[in-house]
């Protein structure tokens, strides 16, 4: 294996896992029947509190927590709204996310020009050292790593844990829930955070390790295509994974497209994410069936304990 | 009390908005009256808030019938700026050319430029099923990236140093100006029509009743042999022509030429004037003009106090958010019990 496909694996692995984690998070918010549409929102105010907070303490992990937090003190205003107040979930997280746009541009105006070292990739001895496989396997980042275990371990709580399976049951059936003394609100509550911090988690990922500065309106629809992931994935962690990959797979030609010699202005290459949403989306949503077994069957509905 | 709410909402978000102004450290005073007095204390002011709110008005009444149809296009950003680009072009074809057609022909061709960029969430949606939220918001930032592609390149004005823009339309491609000396020019008078236009589709047609019932309860519509199919056509198109004219009326009106920047967002400020007029057209009309004040203001205080004008982008999404918390009230009504009354309640 030579350099040039080192870097192109290297490449789609750094734009894969903010996708990732951002899409993770909204998948158990939707299994457990919430549809939050901020979370280009989240993602912004991640990337820009997760910034501000590693180049003013020069913290890298306090970045990353600060992000975290920033997502998830936004999706606690998402959950009152929706939760509490049962406003429209599709109105409140468009708001969730013009609120987070114009926001993190405000708190990010210092900000701009800054520059920040990043996040160094792990150093394991003799592991990291082998050839090609070193560098693909044992010298990433922390997050990366953080990535999959995050994936899996949603995989596998979804799947073998009795409150994985009390959420999903909240999000198809509510009603049957709260009959059987499941705490519906509760539990929604803790999944929207869950999705909130996961946001945060994306969006300092962005700031800190993809392109280590701030800039405004950074995460260009990402938080937007992640949900879209979510629908790709039929609400499925490990499908979920790969198609962040593929995501990841198309940033390739899009940020080495020139050297491949493909002779396209960059302007028409970086269309490429946003058009194969749309046809991945096509690709999915056509099976009606396939959407309606997999879907939570009472996603964006309120719920209301009394009535 | 359902007109009371927006009006809550608005001074909560004004009093939230003194309170940032404090922790921003600017005295409040001076913003208040930088964002709210200074704006429409001339004509030229006054001029400026029709010309801003006229885009938001006309794209609010669309996107208000189609989202009391439950159809979420919320990509009207996108057709504002592909109308805007068909527009143009139609403008630069017939560059050499001084009738009166030119002007109409660009109406034309601005709408269908929008109506063709809200087609393909409708085609989608309506044949695979698509999700119209997520589509309608991809083809947003297509739309960006092919507008800095066609004033970088094909559209590039040709003696213009490289600079990202079109050549500047000659008057025949202008919209008329109502006040000399302002930039006050006829696409008000239009967005006023649209206004008319959508309260008599809306409550005195049938299709605005099918798309009224569609919203309020589908299985209702199916049932009583309305098209869903249809009304998601309707609604995507009365969106999509509406933005795409707003688009044409920003580069034929106020800028005069295709630049990079179209709008400062009203695609997407649309959607919170929609829901603060109640997703009425009417209430659009003063939904318009005070979120109109609000990109005046932001502008004014970035002159005067030097503050950013990211400000303005919190400010909407404030009154967005606390707007959709004063709905409760509408929806439940707060009542007070004291002690006693609720130990009574006990023992019945």
């Amino acid at each position: 294996m030579n350099e040039t496909a080192v870097l192109a694996v290297l490449t789609i692995i750094t734009a894969a896992t903010p996708l990732v984690y951002a899409a993770i998070g909204e998948l158990v918010v939707e299994r457990a029947g919430v549809l939050n549409l901020g979370v280009e929102g989240m993602m912004l105010m991640g990337a820009v509190c997760s910034f501000a907070a590693a180049h003013y303490t020069g913290i890298a992990l306090l970045g990353i927590l600060a992000g975290m937090l920033a997502g998830l003190l936004l999706a606690l205003v998402f959950a009152f709204l929706v939760l509490s107040l049962q406003s429209s979930q599709v109105a409140t997280g468009l708001a969730l996310s013009i609120f987070g746009v114009g926001l993190s541009a405000l708190i990010g105006q210092p900000l701009i020009g800054v520059a920040f070292s990043g996040i160094q990739p792990l150093h394991i001895p003799w592991l990291s050292d082998l050839p090609v496989v070193g560098r693909l396997l044992f010298q990433q980042d922390i997050l990366v790593y953080g990535s999959f275990l995050l994936v899996a371990g949603v995989y596998f709580f979804l799947k073998y844990t009795r409150t994985g399976l009390v959420l999903r049951s909240i999000g198809d059936s509510h009603d049957a829930a709260h009959a059987l003394g499941l705490k519906v609100i509760r539990v929604r509550y803790a999944a929207t955070l869950f999705g909130g911090a996961c946001a945060g988690l994306a969006g300092a990922y962005l700031s800190l390790v993809y392109t280590p500065m701030w800039s405004e309106n950074m995460s260009a629809g990402r938080g937007w295509i992640a949900l879209a992931l979510v629908v790709f994935a039929v609400w499925q962690p490990i499908r979920l994974l790969f198609g962040a990959y593929l995501f990841g797979g198309i940033t390739i030609l899009q940020l080495h497209g020139q050297a491949l010699g493909i002779n396209v202005p960059s302007q028409l290459m970086s269309m490429l994410p946003y058009l194969t949403t749309i046809l991945v989306l096509v690709l999915i949503s056509r099976d009606r069936g396939r959407i309606r077994r997999n879907a939570p069957a009472s996603i964006g509905q309120p719920f209301h304990p009394t009535t | 009390m359902g007109y009371l709410a927006p009006v809550i909402a608005l001074l909560i978000t004004l009093l939230s908005g003194l309170i940032l102004f404090a922790l921003l450290g600017v005295p409040v005073g001076a913003a208040f009256h930088a964002y709210f007095i200074a704006p429409v204390s001339s004509i030229y002011g006054l001029a400026e808030l029709a010309v801003k709110a006229s885009p938001l008005i006309m794209i609010g009444v669309a996107l208000s019938i189609g989202f009391r149809a439950q159809v979420w296009n919320i990509g009207a950003e996108g057709q504002l700026i592909s109308g805007a680009i068909a527009g143009s072009a139609m403008a630069l074809v017939l560059y050499e050319v001084n009738a009166w057609y030119v002007l109409p022909l660009m109406i034309i061709a601005g709408v269908s430029g929008g109506m063709l960029w809200a087609a393909l969430p409708a085609f989608l949606r309506t044949r695979f099923n698509v999700n119209e939220i997520l589509t309608s918001l991809m083809l947003t930032y297509v739309a960006v990236l092919l507008v800095s592609w066609l004033v970088a390149g094909p559209m590039r004005d040709p003696d213009g140093f490289n600079f990202p823009e079109s050549r500047l339309f000659h008057d025949a491609a202008l919209l008329p100006r109502l006040i000399d000396g302002t930039r006050l020019h006829a696409g008000i008078l239009v967005a006023l029509g649209v206004v008319v236009v959508g309260w008599m589709l809306l409550t005195r047609t049938l299709l605005g009743f099918a798309l009224r019932v569609n919203g309020a309860a589908p299985r209702a519509g199916s049932y009583a042999g309305f098209s869903q199919a249809r009304l998601i056509w309707v609604a995507l198109m009365l969106g999509g022509g509406t933005a795409g004219l707003a688009g044409l009326f920003e580069v034929a009106g106020p800028i005069g030429q295709l630049v990079p920047s179209v709008s400062p967002g009203y695609g997407f400020t649309a959607i919170i004037v929609a829901f603060l007029g109640r997703l009425h057209p009417v209430g659009v009309v003063f939904a318009g003009l005070v979120v109109a004040l609000s990109y005046l203001g932001g502008e004014s205080a970035q002159i005067g106090l030097n503050l950013p004008l990211a400000v303005t982008g919190v400010f909407q999404g404030m009154l967005l958010f606390f707007l959709l918390a004063t709905d409760v009230l509408i929806n439940y009504a707060i009542v007070w019990k004291s002690r006693k009354a609720n130990h009574e309640i006990r023992l019945r």
